[in-house]
């Protein structure tokens, strides 16, 4: 098997908001005693919990890292998703469900352990139907063919599992409850992915050029899940002294690259990078710049799909609400029976 | 059902029958011995519904809806694969048959509609798998009987499910009760097919391998009017049934399920996946 167990991490959302945060004022306003007794909670990798103390910017970093995170689980649903119905096999067809399925649960957790903040799942959602809230720039392109289900599963997931394995000891303790979880399932997701690009690898040559196209779409937008470079991502310090983050995002996706490079020579597909080498002295790959330019104006909902997520989105949540509603009656109504 | 077709088909009755069902005059598919299309029955059952519920991924009215419509799909998909591949080479069965030749009952590949036609549907369908399946555990055919002791826990999960939203959604508000009404309206022609007994099924019934639907009937009857009663909703009018699916004499919406489930495997027909 190409992938060692050692090699599978996780991922974080957070950097991909442009969201810089305005708060950084806001700790001077705390009190000094009880935010030192947190700083030294955390310093000694304690997990924090809903009813202990914490401060404002630490509660709103978390509340919109994990919601970011809930949603990237729930729109990353819509590009796989959109193959369900034409899986190629009836096996196919189950794992990609069971898949897509693990994701809604993820999101699940997430929301949940979000709540834990004190925001609702409906502002949650409200945030990100109006735009307000962000979600992982990957799921803003499309899926064109079946090999994009190969190079979700191997990439994306793959980027996902490096953020997020660090996350399982990350400050917040339901965060990092929600994370042991997550993580358990997401290896299965990255081997289905790799499998089915195995096939295609070794299958026809039309299913090769799907393959290498794949590839050469998902390449760098899976750079990019790691957020901006580190010079550029003002919240990373922050973000790792409280322990909500625990690698820096250039080093996360150069560890991604060194995984992933031995990966695409096993399925002989050409890394879409002329400037990748082999660094002897640093031990992992040179590559080339990533087009931040791009990053920036899919973070900003200029991606090329960006528009149909969103109201994939939109129309599934208002086309439910009748549903909801009526959950919400009967619920009432069996209430007050059982009360009389 | 099948023979009853071409005398009716004469005269006054001719036509009521081309505008409301089309009797199958003739075998359409395939003829098969009767274990294997009684096999296919169910398992072209499973995966006409298993397709349509997966279409709902992602597009659930709330999370928890998603999770289960999800699981529902996986299920039939589970049991697609392994009454399908007991009848012959699953994927190739799955893939590369047409309309004619699926035998699945019309109400599975009824379109999803909004949440309560999918729901209604589920009903409909799902109480007499139930049904089916306690029975098919006593089957003289020892595929059969293991396959139905695995299969039968996970329906009665379906059945609980769908019973559940039945009575949510038309002990609701006036709205989704009105939706839920409609969906059963749409639904309920197809009822009828599943308590069909043709000549194949007979035969498969004689040698003891099948059920006999209409030794339910009367219990799935009930059992319906019981969720509905709960739901405060009135049971439709007994409707003209609409018959032919076990013969592959399809609705119009079979073709085009079919269309897209299987464009991968006939677009690039020597490729592995
Ligand atoms: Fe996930
Ligand atoms: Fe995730
Ligand atoms: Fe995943």
């Amino acid at each position: 098997m190409p992938f060692e167990p050692e090699h599978r991490r996780r991922y974080i959302i957070h950097m991909y908001t442009t969201e810089l945060q305005k708060s950084a004022k806001i700790e001077n306003l705390e009190d000094p005693k009880l935010l030192e007794a947190f700083e030294a909670r955390v310093a000694a990798d304690e997990f924090i919990e809903p009813k202990d103390w914490m401060p404002e910017a630490y509660r709103r970093t978390l509340t919109r890292q994990i919601s970011q995170h809930a949603h990237s689980e729930i729109v990353g649903m819509l590009p796989e998703g959109n193959w369900i119905t034409r899986a190629p096999s009836l096996r196919r067809k189950a794992i990609l469900l069971a898949k897509v399925q693990d994701e809604a649960g993820h999101g699940l957790y997430l929301y949940c352990a979000a709540e834990t903040l004190g925001t609702s799942r409906e502002q949650m959602i409200e945030a990100l139907h109006s735009g307000k809230a962000k979600y992982s720039t990957i799921f803003n392109y499309p899926t064109l063919t079946w090999a994009d289900i190969g190079a979700i599963g191997w990439l994306v997931d793959g980027a996902a599992i490096m953020n997020q394995v660090p996350l399982q000891r990350t400050s917040y303790g339901p965060y990092a409850r929600a994370m042991v979880r997550v993580c358990k399932e997401e290896s299965f997701h990255q081997r289905q992915g790799y499998e089915i690009m195995i096939a295609l690898a070794n299958g026809t040559a039309e299913q090769k050029r799907m393959a290498q196209d794949a590839f050469n779409r998902w390449w760098w937008p899976s750079l990019m899940m790691f957020g901006p470079p580190d010079e550029n991502s003002p919240n990373t310090a922050q973000s790792m002294r409280w322990r909500i983050k625990r690698e820096t995002n250039d080093e996360l996706r150069q560890k991604f690259v060194d995984i992933t490079v031995p990966q695409a020579d096993f399925l002989s597909l050409t890394v879409p990078d002329p400037q990748l080498k082999w660094n002897e002295e640093k031990g992992g790959y040179d590559f080339g710049e990533i087009d931040w330019e791009e990053f920036y104006a899919v973070v900003r909902g200029e991606g090329p799909v960006a528009k149909e997520r969103m109201k994939a989105r939109r129309d599934a949540w208002q086309d439910g609400a009748w549903v909801r509603e009526a959950a919400a009656v009967h619920e009432e109504k069996r209430r007050a029976r059982k009360a009389a | 059902m099948t023979q009853r077709s071409p005398a009716k088909a004469e005269g006054k009755e001719r036509v009521g029958a081309a505008v409301a069902a089309f009797w199958a005059p003739a075998f359409a598919g395939e003829r098969l011995d009767f274990r294997t299309d009684y096999l296919l029955r169910l398992g072209d059952d499973a995966l006409v519904l298993g397709q349509r519920v997966g279409e709902w991924c992602g597009h659930g009215p709330v999370l928890e809806v998603d999770i289960s419509l999800a699981n529902l799909a996986l299920d039939l998909i589970g049991q697609a694969t392994l009454l399908l591949g007991e009848s012959g080479d699953g994927d190739k069965l799955a893939f590369h048959r047409d309309v004619l030749d699926f035998r699945n009952c019309l109400l599975v590949e009824q379109p999803n509609g909004d949440f309560a036609q999918t729901i209604a549907r589920h009903l409909l369908y799902t109480i007499w798998q139930h049904m089916l399946l306690q029975r098919l555990q006593q089957s003289s055919d020892q595929f059969l009987r293991e396959f139905a002791h695995k299969a039968v826990k996970e329906v009665a999960y379906h059945r609980e499910l769908a019973s559940e939203w039945t009575i949510r959604l038309g002990d609701g508000t006036e709205e989704s009760a009105q939706r839920m009404a409609d969906g059963l309206e749409w639904n309920w022609r197809f009822i009828p097919e599943l308590f069909e007994v043709d000549e194949g099924l007979q035969q498969a019934i004689d040698a003891g391998i099948a059920v006999d639907p209409r030794s339910f009937e009367e219990e799935y009857r009930a059992a319906i009017a019981a969720v509905l009663a709960q739901a405060q909703l009135e049971a439709p009018a007994d409707q003209r049934p609409i018959l032919g699916g076990r013969q592959g004499h399809h609705s119009e919406h079979l073709g085009h399920l079919l269309a897209v489930m299987q464009f991968l495997p006939r677009a690039y027909s020597d490729a592995k996946w």
